[in-house]
């Protein structure tokens, strides 16, 4: 179906049946309720689950299938919320030309970095790609802040041209992102007893955005293109003594990667129209590597689920506080509770980093091909299980 | 005018001179073997003829064409494929697609954007894939990874990653090295094979004499970056020189 093999499009089935679900699926817990806090079920979280999930797609295309170490992608993350953020500026509020122009622009953006960096490998392109992620950063910041808006950031105004579109509303306020008067901040609610369910406009649309991008990111997988990918990662020697010019092929991934990093960033500007230097900074940059290898380097789904998870913790576990550990733990004895509140303490709220930090040493020593090889080892396990199961039953007639 | 041509090749690595005045004729359909002491510069003189290192001075045409100033991946285009003394084959692939690759290599050049089809749909490629893989007796180990098979294995495979470019010149820089007597035969007998079969010229460094002097037509003698003498095995093997060059390493 679609061109892929049987078990691809199961995989892409699944991807689009969680993503439309997706408000259900993450508030599963009552509104009011203690663990109500855990409900990852609202609007700006979950596009934020589906854009990381793009950034990390795309990253994984350069990173998981050639070996290729970027450490500067955020910057084209950066250049595709800016180029977003200037189509709102200057010709309307529709999304889907600043999202166009948010590609094209970190596509051009990479295939100049992309052509310097990738003349070394190894730990030197790294290095490369971290260096113009700052230089881009730093310009950002300062010098180029007639074009990025400097400390501050880019933002529109009531004096923004908008040639296409209402340089204002009626009531004389900076309209907001639309895809064609549906308003990316409009959402639907649904009450269901105590459940409480969102479903908002911009979600959806990101969410359409990186289903494309995960079918595209599967079929780039499959094609004889990721294969030369694969072997450039594998022996770049035997690539070379083989009649293949490895160079073009890493470009046009790195490229292409730089492209789902710049339809992340559109979107992100999409969804709430501003856009700062710090999008480009290095632990943006960081972040995505975080992603990708705690999912799975080099697996479909990987990076999505690495982005998940990540920006789960970042929301969720930031959000508990002493008090609520405190209400957690208050069945203890009073000395009792004090001295394992402080104990948990360290890790949640502004502590999450380290909750994630030890998270990510345990995947990367115990499970080096991340969650999916985890996943795959529970269903390794289950399946050995019910193997054993059915064996007695196999050898019973032969009593 | 033989199918490669080596005249007057000069190169220095500070003080060492590693090839001096080197020059070589490999005629097409023989089986050349270059042959001499460690530090000879038989290693040298491979890299200059597939393009990874640049010689100081002389010239190396193949085909007609010169090869220096070419990247390895263009002299390959140009028909010069190279087997390693330990096997370079894509360790991480399946087996089958280790041969998939030199394939599209042939056919698409050094390289194509084909990213949106699916591999699965190469059916031309799969079946070349598939015959070469026959041809060397691998078929049932199509879908193993590549780094899971024996050094002998990976030894033939990269041979067949090499034969089904379909090269007019393979060089073969100690096919044998480190491999056990009954391996060893098995690469000599393949190699026969694909002497006789194909008709591929070929040029094999190597240590071994016994491999040496079943396989080749000619023999060049190196010792200390120089052609000592070239010749049939026959007459190599009564050679003063070369047992002078060889002395007290190995019996010739």
């Amino acid at each position: 179906m679609l061109g892929l093999e049987k078990k691809d499009f199961r995989l892409l089935l699944i991807v689009i049946g969680l993503t439309a679900f997706a408000p259900f699926l993450l508030n599963p817990f009552p509104e009011g309720s203690d663990l109500a806090q855990f409900n990852a079920g609202y609007p700006d979280l979950m596009q934020r689950f589906v854009i990381f999930g793009i950034f990390a797609i795309g990253f994984n295309i350069l990173f998981g299938l050639t070996g290729y170490l970027s450490f500067g992608h955020a910057a084209f993350l950066g250049a595709g919320s800016y180029g977003a953020v200037w189509m709102f500026k200057l010709l309307s509020m529709n999304v889907l030309p600043a999202i166009a122009i948010s590609v094209v622009i970190a596509g051009l953006f990479s295939l100049l970095i992309g052509y310097i960096s990738l003349r070394r490998s190894g730990i030197y392109f790294s290095i490369l790609t971290l260096a113009f992620a700052q230089m881009s950063f730093a310009l950002a910041y300062s010098v180029l802040t007639p074009i990025t808006g400097g400390e501050t950031g880019l933002q529109l105004a009531l004096s923004d041209p908008r040639i296409f579109g209402a340089a204002q509303t009626a009531t004389g306020n900076i309209p907001v992102p639309a895809l064609f008067g549906l308003e990316m901040r409009s959402s639907f609610e649904w009450n269901v007893g105590a459940w409480l369910f969102t479903f908002n406009a911009g979600y959806y649309l990101a969410a359409v955005f990186m289903i494309i991008a995960f079918y595209i990111s599967i079929r780039i997988f499959r094609s004889p293109f990721g294969m030369m990918l694969r072997a450039i990662k594998s022996n770049q020697t035997r690539m070379s003594y083989t009649g293949l010019n490895a160079r073009p092929y890493t470009l046009a991934a790195f490229v292409i990667s730089g492209m789902y990093a710049g339809l992340a960033g559109g979107l992100m500007a999409s969804m709430d129209p501003l856009a700062g230097a710090e999008r480009m900074q290095w632990t943006a940059s960081g972040e995505v590597v975080l992603m990708t290898i705690l999912g799975g380097a080099g697996t479909l789904i990987g990076p999505v689920l690495g982005a998940g998870m990540i920006k789960y913790f970042e929301n969720i576990f930031s959000k508990i506080n002493e008090t609520i550990l405190h209400g957690w733990f208050a069945f203890l004895p009073d000395g009792l509770e004090d001295v394992v509140v402080a104990m948990i303490y360290p890790f949640i709220g502004k502590g999450w980093h380290l909750t994630l930090g030890i998270m990510f040493m345990l995947v990367v020593i115990f499970l080096p091909g991340g969650l999916v090889q985890g996943g795959q080892k529970i269903a390794a396990l289950f399946s050995r299980k019910k193997a054993e199961e059915t064996k007695p039953n196999a050898t019973e007639p032969a009593e | 005018m033989g199918l490669l041509e080596v005249k007057g090749i000069n190169k220095r690595f500070g003080g060492l001179q590693a090839l001096g005045d080197v020059n070589l004729s490999i005629k097409e359909n023989t089986t050349h073997a270059i042959i001499g002491p460690n530090g000879a510069g038989k290693s040298t003189l491979l890299n200059v003829l597939v393009g990874k290192l640049i010689p100081d001075s002389g010239s190396v045409m193949f085909d007609g064409q010169s090869v220096l100033g070419r990247a390895p991946h263009e002299i390959n285009q140009m028909g010069i494929s190279r087997v390693f003394q330990t096997p370079e084959i894509f360790s991480d692939l399946s087996v089958f697609e280790n041969v998939m690759i030199p394939c599209f290599a042939k056919r698409d050049g050094a390289f194509r954007m084909h990213a949106i089809e699916s591999i699965f749909a190469e059916k031309g490629i799969q079946q070349q894939a598939e015959s070469i893989l026959d041809d060397v007796n691998m078929l049932e180990k199509r879908d193993m990874l590549a780094s899971s098979l024996s050094r002998g294995d990976k030894r033939r495979l990269e041979m067949a990653m090499c034969l089904v470019q379909d090269p007019k010149l393979l060089l073969l820089d100690e096919p044998t090295a480190g491999m056990a007597r009954a391996d060893t035969q098995n690469t000599i007998a393949l190699l026969k094979e694909i002497r006789e079969k194909r008709g591929i010229t070929m040029a094999i460094i190597e240590h071994d004499m016994n491999v040496v002097f079943s396989l080749a037509e000619r023999i060049t003698v190196l010792a200390q970056g120089t052609p000592l003498v070239e010749d049939t095995p026959d007459n190599i093997k009564g050679h003063p020189k070369v047992r002078e060059a060889y002395l007290g390493e190995t019996q010739v």
